[in-house]
């Protein structure tokens, strides 16, 4: 246990101390490691994972997020939830991890540009949130925003971006309550750092990585199906499911091999792409009877 | 007698052409850097590609850019480095398609590469143009093919459109650069639309 944690343990109720607090970005914090949910393949360095990532609010440079992040406030922080659910209102993000445990799960990140990384999450379940705020029975959907704030994020600025801000994403409901949707206030153990999308972000594993929404400040429970940011961009290159799938190319370029990274000049790192990134297990359900290939 | 102007004695234009050529170069001394002290980040394959086909797209504005230099300026070393300039985004653009080769497709997936995929098609459109003016450019060359040498040479103002197309298509979201580049290649060939009337664009037509 850390120091600041062992003091907000005099000052909290125990058992709600794990969580009681806003995380510090690159504080450490409590969890549980998950094995059944953590695959054992080499894990991508940490460098890597913070610095080559995309987050076009921070510009559209690989390198543009570690760089300018940092403009972005994250602490106080937090999230509207409306729509059809019991339990809508505006919710200071504190209040709503803290009756949750901090759990860490070793995912794959299959990035719809065919490169890929292996990062340990530290976070909760989605489901576990979804259930508190009690979605009811219209609520077919779930809408995700990030953080609309062109002041802090220099990308929004951009006069020539195609983007219309804020960036939007969504799940169907059987997708957002399934056990490996998983939502991330930190990697590596310690508190999420602001590119890689601090202080929440989700993690959904068996999708291309443009739908694991960073910076959430709004979550919607809806009946009708929501317009997803890249969908509206291209909608013939990116889907609303975006499921990781070899047998479906991008209008651009295949999706049958990833670099997974770190790669190397001489030594590229290539493997073969698995339907669902490897968690058909756990997914493949969902889509039974649905045709692939129509609906990416 | 009268001495020639400073600029216009052998040893400055000479010093000129060293220094385009270094100039020229730089790019590729950067990449070298970068991957010398390995801060090509966790994808190097995919920056070299990139770096190297912005490189050959920029030096074949620049070489697009001598013409109208000489005129206005008068002055005729702006024409002695031009071919060499032209060479160079020749040089780059072959290191770019053997990168992208080599590290983007992994000499897989060849034929739907380049059947099916737009912008790949564009950029191979640009570089197999590219190779006829790289093959005609000696001196030798020039000679012989005489009065036609020009006309092939308009290549070079398609060779630009599609080259900046193969950019603007994979130009994710923020489009503002690939705008400015655009821009920059309008004004090159809207001068030569001025100075030679709309044939002056046209490859292959005389006059």
């Amino acid at each position: 246990m850390s120091g600041a944690a062992a003091v907000a343990a005099g000052l909290s109720v125990p058992g709600l101390l794990s969580a009681a607090k806003l995380p510090v970005p690159g504080e450490a914090l409590d969890y549980v490691a998950m094995p059944g949910f953590s695959t054992d393949e080499e894990k991508t360095p940490f460098e890597d994972v913070t610095r080559y990532n995309n987050f076009y609010e921070f510009g559209t440079g690989k390198g543009d997020p570690a760089k300018y992040a940092d403009e972005m406030s994250v602490d106080p922080w937090s999230i509207v939830v409306e729509g059809e659910c019991g339990r809508p209102g505006k919710y200071a993000l504190e209040d709503l991890l803290k009756p949750h445990e901090y759990q860490e799960r070793v995912y794959r990140l299959r990035c719809v540009e065919a490169w890929s990384m292996v990062i340990p999450w530290i976070g909760i379940p989605l489901a576990d949130v979804i259930k508190r705020l009690e979605p009811n029975s219209r609520a077919k959907y779930v809408y995700f925003e990030t953080l609309y704030d062109p002041d802090q994020m220099r990308g929004q600025r951009s006069l020539f971006s195609t983007i219309d801000w804020p960036y939007q994403e969504g799940l169907r409901m059987d997708e957002a309550m399934n056990e490996l949707s998983f939502l991330a206030v930190g990697l590596y153990g310690k508190t999420m750092p602001n590119q890689n999308g601090a202080p929440i972000r989700l993690v959904v594993p068996w999708k291309y990585g443009f739908k694991s929404i960073k910076s959430i400040v709004k979550v919607r429970f809806q009946e009708e199906r929501p317009k997803t940011t890249w969908e509206m961009l291209a909608p013939q290159e990116y889907g609303f499911y975006a499921n990781v799938n070899p047998e479906v190319d991008h209008p651009r370029w295949s999706q049958k091999r990833e670099r997974r990274l770190p790669s190397g000049l001489l030594s590229p790192n290539w493997m073969e792409t698995v339907k669902f990134n490897g968690y058909g297990g756990q997914v493949a359900d969902l889509y039974k009877g649905m045709d692939l290939s129509k609906f990416y | 007698m009268n001495r020639p102007r400073i600029v216009d004695r052998p040893a400055f234009v000479l010093a000129f052409r060293l220094l385009a050529a270094f100039l020229a170069c730089v790019p590729l001394l950067i990449l070298a850097i970068n991957i010398a002290t390995q801060s090509l980040g966790p994808d190097p394959g995919q920056e070299v590609t990139e770096s190297l086909g912005l490189a050959a797209f920029q030096l074949l504005i620049v070489t697009l850019a001598m013409t109208p230099l000489k005129r206005w300026s008068g002055w005729a070393g702006w024409i002695r480095v031009r071919r060499m300039l032209g060479l160079f985004a020749f040089f780059y653009a072959v290191l770019h398609v053997l990168a992208f080769l080599q590290f983007i497709l992994g000499w897989s997936d060849l034929w739907a590469t380049f059947t099916k995929r737009p912008y790949i098609v564009a950029g191979a459109l640009s570089f197999l143009m590219l190779v006829p003016l790289a093959v005609t450019s000696t001196r030798g060359m020039v000679k012989r093919l005489g009065k036609s040498w020009k006309p092939l040479h308009k290549l070079i103002y398609l060779i630009a459109i599609a080259a900046w197309v193969h950019f603007i298509w994979q130009a994710r979201s923020d489009v503002g650069e690939m705008v400015a580049y655009g821009l920059v290649i309008v004004g090159l060939l809207a001068l030569r639309w001025k100075w030679n009337g709309v044939r002056g664009l046209i490859p292959f037509a005389r006059g």
